[in-house]
């Protein structure tokens, strides 16, 4: 490869194009699907229903503690599946990359790609990639679209929730959103957390001969728990109860939200589930959650109500009771 | 990993209950009630709405909110006149909260949307950076605030001075606490039996500065921090208090707050500014409650350097922010709340500022959204209470 950053003629077509996708995509996704590089991927699949996602990528910085882009943009794709009640087997990835990237910080990012989707299992089977000149995109922004296949059992969504159905989450909540923030702030304070970006699909296969007992999955990203339980709660018209101090959150994403005044209920996690289930079968699936290494900080952390708010109520760690809602617009910084 | 928090102390449930437990032994012995409580700071309506303490509360607590949170009180005259200083093509420095204040036309938000210059800042400081940054620029800061913002606010003075920079100036609205309750403490139509002083501005000005006003008014002043047991145990203080009689400033954060406040802050700010008559919006003009640049800084006063003027101004139709502010009306009474008025489309500033006490009322502790708004934002949570048991 000559020079050391991404140039407007990688994107060409031509034969920097072809030189890029020869150094850096071949050697990592040239197997299978991807070989001969054929306009499209020819798929096969035994299983009747499929599931069909896609999600965009932009995250400043590309890097954080935990991971990067790479690693984000298969997770994010994977998880969005695997909540869908699938198993995921295959991916797109598109990169839109401006000019003068540098090099080095691309094949980190492709690095993360190969390392979660050989985690998770999913092979990429085809792929694009755009240079836009300086200045007209933030360093690189990635696309992945995903096809999984639909695991038996599964029957998910907001009307199978019931009253008395158990809400169980897989571990930390928000580390993601405040390792990313910290890391965009330059907040370098021991102890900081790492973003927990890391593929669910294993706990929700773990589900197994379970499976009819979930009643609504989802990953609690943009918006944090707090939108997902709302949604969940308005869309079932049922109340939901929360047991503040039950909700796992790590020391480090308080300590962090403590001081940028971030609300860890509304702060993404990337790594994280929140399963609405019959309330009989919530010791079972905890207890297979937590042998798993995604799972080990499981935790049981409310109910269903037979209440028809529509709202999520939070008994507080102080004993009272209040509200959680959703998120209002862009958070502004505060005077005092 | 594991480690626990420092703050967990301060969040116990067990003794909260406690807590709980007390307080309602000693609302019950107490002469007179309800009894009114103003919690003045923002920061503390947000504590009591997020950590639902006022479930915690016996029916003969009543909690109100006070004027302390800095952009709920700045007038709507202020505004206009920060909005026509972004018109004349200024770079406006503005804390976020202030964006969305609706002024008598338009708020800082509708300034920058229709062009104008207006930058959000974290630190007062980076007003002087980008004045330095742009020499060629006049830049002026939003200077809104009580005594804890106030000190900061000097100090950026007191630089731009010491280092000559000319292109900077201050838009001052600066506020003091003590004037505010004694306005609160002198008015016929409040009547707050007790409160609960702010924390941050208390660490500034020092317990001894409501000292005087206990002496004038004997009423309970106690100062208490931000987390649910300091906020319980300042209550219980109070209660305390009005149940022998007694009417006494009572320090009891001490693990933040001195008897005579930070004096280096202190001097910082005596030495730059003076008091004025101040605007409070729903307070009205208040005799020397306000902080100006004093004249031997005119330079890096905006008023005086752009000739700007600020002309009090009219709240909206209907909005009772003015009535909320002085703890003589429940953000739940008025007629707007959760209506017309929502953070998303708020028509006053108790709704506009995550601090004020209706945003909090609506965030953590509404009603059901087909249901009406809840009076103390109790009623209809209680009711479904009740169905769910």
């Amino acid at each position: 490869m000559k020079g050391e950053a991404i140039l407007l003629d990688h994107g060409g077509g031509g034969r920097l194009s072809r030189e890029l996708i020869e150094a850096e995509i071949l050697p990592r996704f040239g197997r299978g699907p991807l070989a001969g590089l054929p306009d499209g991927a020819s798929l096969t699949s035994r299983m009747r229903r499929l599931v069909f996602t896609t999600d965009a990528y932009v995250v400043q910085p590309p890097e954080f503690p935990g991971g990067n882009i790479g690693h984000l943009a298969v997770h994010g794709t994977v998880n969005d599946l695997a909540v869908c009640g699938a198993r995921p087997r295959w991916l797109s990835l598109a990169m839109i990359l401006e000019e003068g990237l540098p090099l080095a910080l691309l094949r980190r990012v492709l690095d993360g790609v190969q390392a979660a989707a050989a985690d998770c299992g999913v092979a990429v089977v085809t792929g694009d990639t755009k240079v836009v000149p300086r200045g007209a995109c933030d360093r690189l922004a990635l696309c992945t679209a995903g096809i999984g296949e639909a695991l038996p059992g599964f029957r998910l969504g907001p009307p199978r929730i019931r009253p008395g159905d158990a809400i169980l989450v897989n571990g930390p909540l928000g580390d993601h959103g405040v390792a990313v923030m910290a890391a965009r702030e330059g907040i370098g304070i021991a102890g900081a957390p790492r973003s927990d970006t890391g593929p669910v699909h294993r706990l929700v296969a773990a589900l197994g001969e379970l499976a009819g007992q979930a009643a609504f999955l989802r990953d609690p990203t943009r918006g944090g728990l707090a939108a997902v339980l709302n949604e969940a709660a308005r869309a079932a018209r049922r109340e939901v109860r929360l047991d503040e101090a039950a909700v796992p959150f790590s020391a480090g994403a308080r300590a962090v939200a403590g001081l940028l005044g971030l609300d860890l209920f509304s702060v993404a996690s990337e790594g994280r589930l929140a399963l609405f289930c019959r309330a009989g079968a919530a010791d079972a699936i905890l207890a297979r959650w937590r042998r798993l290494p995604e799972g080990r900080g499981a935790a049981r952390i409310g109910e269903v109500a037979r209440g028809r708010t529509g709202r999520v109520v939070l008994a507080t760690v102080a004993g009272g009771e209040r509200i959680l809602d959703v998120p209002e617009g862009e958070l502004l910084p505060r005077i005092c | 990993m594991n480690r626990p928090d420092l703050l967990d102390g301060f969040r116990d449930r067990r003794l909260a209950a406690a807590l709980q437990r007390r307080i309602a032994e000693r609302a019950s012995r107490l002469p007179r009630t309800p009894l009114t409580l103003m919690e003045v700071c923002g920061t503390h309506t947000v504590a009591i709405a997020r950590f639902g303490l006022r479930r915690l509360l016996p029916p003969a607590v009543r909690l109100v909110s006070g004027p302390g949170c800095p952009v709920c009180v700045t007038d709507a005259g202020f505004i206009d006149a920060a909005c026509e200083l972004a018109r004349r093509g200024m770079v406006l420095a503005t804390f976020g909260d202030m964006l969305r204040v609706p002024g008598t036309a338009g708020s800082l938000a509708e300034a920058r949307a229709a062009g104008g210059d207006v930058r959000v800042c974290l630190s007062p400081l980076a007003a002087l950076e980008w004045a330095r940054g742009e020499p060629g620029r006049e830049v002026v800061l939003i200077a809104v605030g009580f005594e804890t913002t106030t000190a900061p606010l000097a100090a950026v003075v007191a630089r731009a001075a010491a280092e000559g920079v000319r292109n900077l100036s201050l838009l001052t609205a600066c506020k003091t606490m003590p004037a505010a309750l004694d306005a609160l403490l002198r008015a016929p139509d409040v009547t707050v039996d007790g409160f609960l002083c702010p924390p941050h501005v208390s660490a500034i000005i020092g317990a001894a500065a409501y000292r005087p006003l206990a002496a004038a008014y004997r009423r309970p002043l106690v100062v208490a921090g931000f987390e649910p047991l300091d906020i319980l145990d300042g209550i219980d203080a109070v209660l305390a208090q009005a149940g022998r009689g007694a009417g006494e400033v009572e320090n009891r954060y001490t693990r933040v707050v001195h008897e005579n406040g930070n004096p280096v802050a202190q001097a910082l700010v005596r030495a730059h500014l003076e008091p004025e008559d101040a605007a409070w919006r729903g307070l009205g003009v208040l005799p020397g409650s306000g902080l100006r640049l004093r004249p031997a800084f005119a330079a890096w006063d905006a008023r005086v350097r752009h000739g700007i003027e600020v002309r009090p101004g009219k709240p909206a139709a209907g909005c009772r922010c003015g009535d909320v502010l002085r703890g003589r009306l429940d953000p739940g009474e008025c007629a707007l709340f959760g209506r017309a008025c929502t953070p998303a489309s708020p028509v006053g500033p108790c709704m506009v500022s995550a601090e004020g006490s209706c945003a909090a009322r609506y965030r953590y502790d509404r009603a059901p959204a087909d249901g009406a708004p809840s009076h103390n934002g109790r009623t209809g949570r209680r009711k479904n209470g009740r169905q769910k048991r």
